[in-house]
């Protein structure tokens, strides 16, 4: 072994030059295309939004106050906080369970089971939200069989509730995926142990098995709330777009003309990237505390 | 056995619930599908079969225009991601050096970052970069499929870093070092050894990147200018205004190519 890291040892200082043909054309191209970009905007976001939407480079923390200040924005922001909040714990509700069935199972079953809920996260998003369009419609799959029984339709879409259904639905497998992963390492002869010492099933449940899943449970509600927190296109189709929601507000103050307003739509996208990355500093400080 | 009786019970019950997820996830695929076929003009009954609203797809030139655009853009970036994904791969799966764990900060940003943060960053940076160098050369730049395909690229070559790097760390380093004792030089021994044992991670990688290009819908609505739209806008701006079978056709061949290139993927991935 001590050779062959000794021979390693070599090689890496030779190397030196491979390593950054390796790393340069990568780290560039996110660096001018993603870093860099990231740097624009948190610089737009202290910039002054001047006639018909162009920008005039005088500096403001004007943006910010309007962000923190008008009731339009602090509700947009309440509005989707609790709506991220409601998606992910209906999604842990939903997927722990899931991810439990999907653990037990003898393995050649678990990869079929586990893939059938990879499946809808790499297919098209906007397609598969449109699809409750049509079940839930005035005219739709529910409300037709609604009909047929004689009973009155109901008004499902373009409500919050369709909002929350879409959500729920299009995260649901960012929060089975590491729920599982979580689950997979976690060993379960120690609710027999558990159980050997007392515990009834649902203290085994709270006090062994939660505790221990506890970096999944935290890293699938990250993967859920992040992206929930920048959607506008489920309140677009299925919410019918009545209310706003932070990523309806940005894409308005970057797209369509009436009001466009860079610098306030960058500071909105600035607010966004600091709550991301609590978030992963948060979870960074679980998982740690989990491994030592 | 008093004490099974409930275990039973229990995983009885977890079964149906699983199931009821499931079903969950599937029900409006297959709801899509279904009423791609149907005769009903607003695609919400079924009122008969028919193949019309598929015909009728592949004859409008709008959409089939989008749908090359989106051809096009997929390729181009899946090309570029893959390639560049790889070498990442290779560096940090290969060496340690100092500033490794920034490298895999920036590298998982653009997986956790909210899609659209990353899309007006880019519009805003596109933008900013067209004044530039219209202010000092006067040529005037519009956003196109070359903005678009910058922006698949910056998030695809994550992805594709995290499935080769997976693949690498079952790799045998020994294989390459017998190689080298046999006289290999550096060259042959990544073409000979090193590429063919990592193919499959590097398939599954470019698979996924070409998916995750074809799916892409919120930076490529930034991102595009006029005049070259593509399909997932295309569909957006459609089922704004309403539901119509022919959106049910073009949304299920859509799926079906994703679910083929998923199941490619996992396939290459698999084959070790």
């Amino acid at each position: 072994m001590r050779v062959i890291g000794m021979i390693d040892q070599i090689r890496m200082r030779r190397d030196r030059r491979n390593l950054l043909a390796l790393l340069a054309p990568g780290m560039l191209w996110l660096l001018a295309f993603f870093a860099l970009p990231l740097v624009i905007i948190l610089l737009y976001s202290i910039l002054t939004n001047g006639p018909r939407g162009a920008i005039v480079w005088q500096p403001t923390l004007e943006n910010y106050r309007t962000l923190f200040t008008q009731t339009i924005y602090v509700n947009a922001y309440l509005r989707s906080i609790r709506i991220s909040l409601e998606t992910t714990l209906i999604c842990l509700l939903l997927g722990y369970p899931l991810a439990l069935f999907i653990v037990r199972q003898p393995a050649h079953w678990r990869t079929l089971l586990i893939f059938l809920v990879l499946i809808p996260f790499w297919t098209n998003f906007l397609v598969r939200i449109y699809a409750w369009q049509i079940i839930l419609a005035n005219n739709g799959l529910i409300n037709g069989g609604l009909t047929a029984l004689g009973l009155t339709p109901l008004a499902l879409l373009n409500t919050e509730g369709a909002t929350l259904l879409g959500l729920v639905y299009g995260e649901l497998p960012f929060m089975v995926l590491p729920l599982y992963a979580a689950l997979a390492r976690f060993d379960f002869t120690q609710l027999e142990a558990a159980a050997d010492l007392g515990a009834n099933r649902w203290q085994a449940f709270w006090r062994v098995m939660v505790p221990q899943t506890m970096p999944g449970i935290v890293a699938g509600s990250v993967l859920v709330f992040i992206p929930t927190l920048g959607q506008f296109v489920v309140a677009e189709l299925l919410g019918g777009a009545k209310v706003d929601y932070l990523g309806n507000l940005i894409q308005r103050l970057f797209l369509r003309s009436n009001p466009i307003n860079w610098p306030l739509g960058s500071a909105l996208a600035v607010i966004m990237m600091v709550i991301l990355l609590a978030l992963i500093f948060w979870y960074f400080r679980v998982t740690r505390e989990d491994e030592r | 056995m008093i004490q099974r009786k409930p275990a039973r019970w229990l995983s009885q019950a977890l079964r149906s619930y699983a199931i009821l997820v499931y079903a969950f996830l599937y029900l409006p695929i297959v709801v899509l599908v279904i009423f791609s076929f149907t005769r009903d003009e607003f695609g919400v009954r079924w009122t008969g079969f028919t193949l019309d609203w598929y015909i009728r797809l592949f004859n409008n030139p709008r959409l089939m225009g989008a749908a090359v655009n989106t051809l096009i853009v997929g390729v181009a970036s899946t090309l570029v991601a893959t390639l560049l994904g790889t070498l990442l791969a290779l560096a940090l799966e290969r060496y340690r050096f100092r500033g490794r764990g920034a490298v895999d900060g920036l590298l998982y940003l653009p997986i956790v970052m909210p899609e659209i943060v990353m899309a007006v960053a880019l519009l805003a940076c596109s933008a900013l970069a067209f004044d530039l160098i219209n202010a000092l050369t006067g040529h005037v730049l519009r956003r196109n499929l070359v903005t678009v395909t910058i922006g698949h690229i910056a998030f695809s070559i994550s992805f594709v870093t995290v499935v080769v790097r997976a693949s690498l760390k079952h790799f045998d380093r020994r294989l390459e070092e017998a190689a080298a004792d046999l006289g290999a030089n550096s060259w042959q021994i990544f073409w000979r050894i090193t590429f063919p044992l990592i193919l499959p991670g590097v398939i599954g990688g470019a698979l996924l990147a070409f998916t995750l290009s074809l799916d892409d819908f919120i930076i490529s609505l930034f991102l595009s200018g006029p005049g070259t739209s593509l399909l997932p806008v295309e569909v957006y701006n459609r089922v704004r205004r309403a539901i119509t079978p022919e959106i049910n056709a073009i949304s299920t061949l859509m799926l079906l190519l994703s679910i083929t290139l998923v199941v490619l993927s996992q396939l290459a991935q698999r084959r070790r």
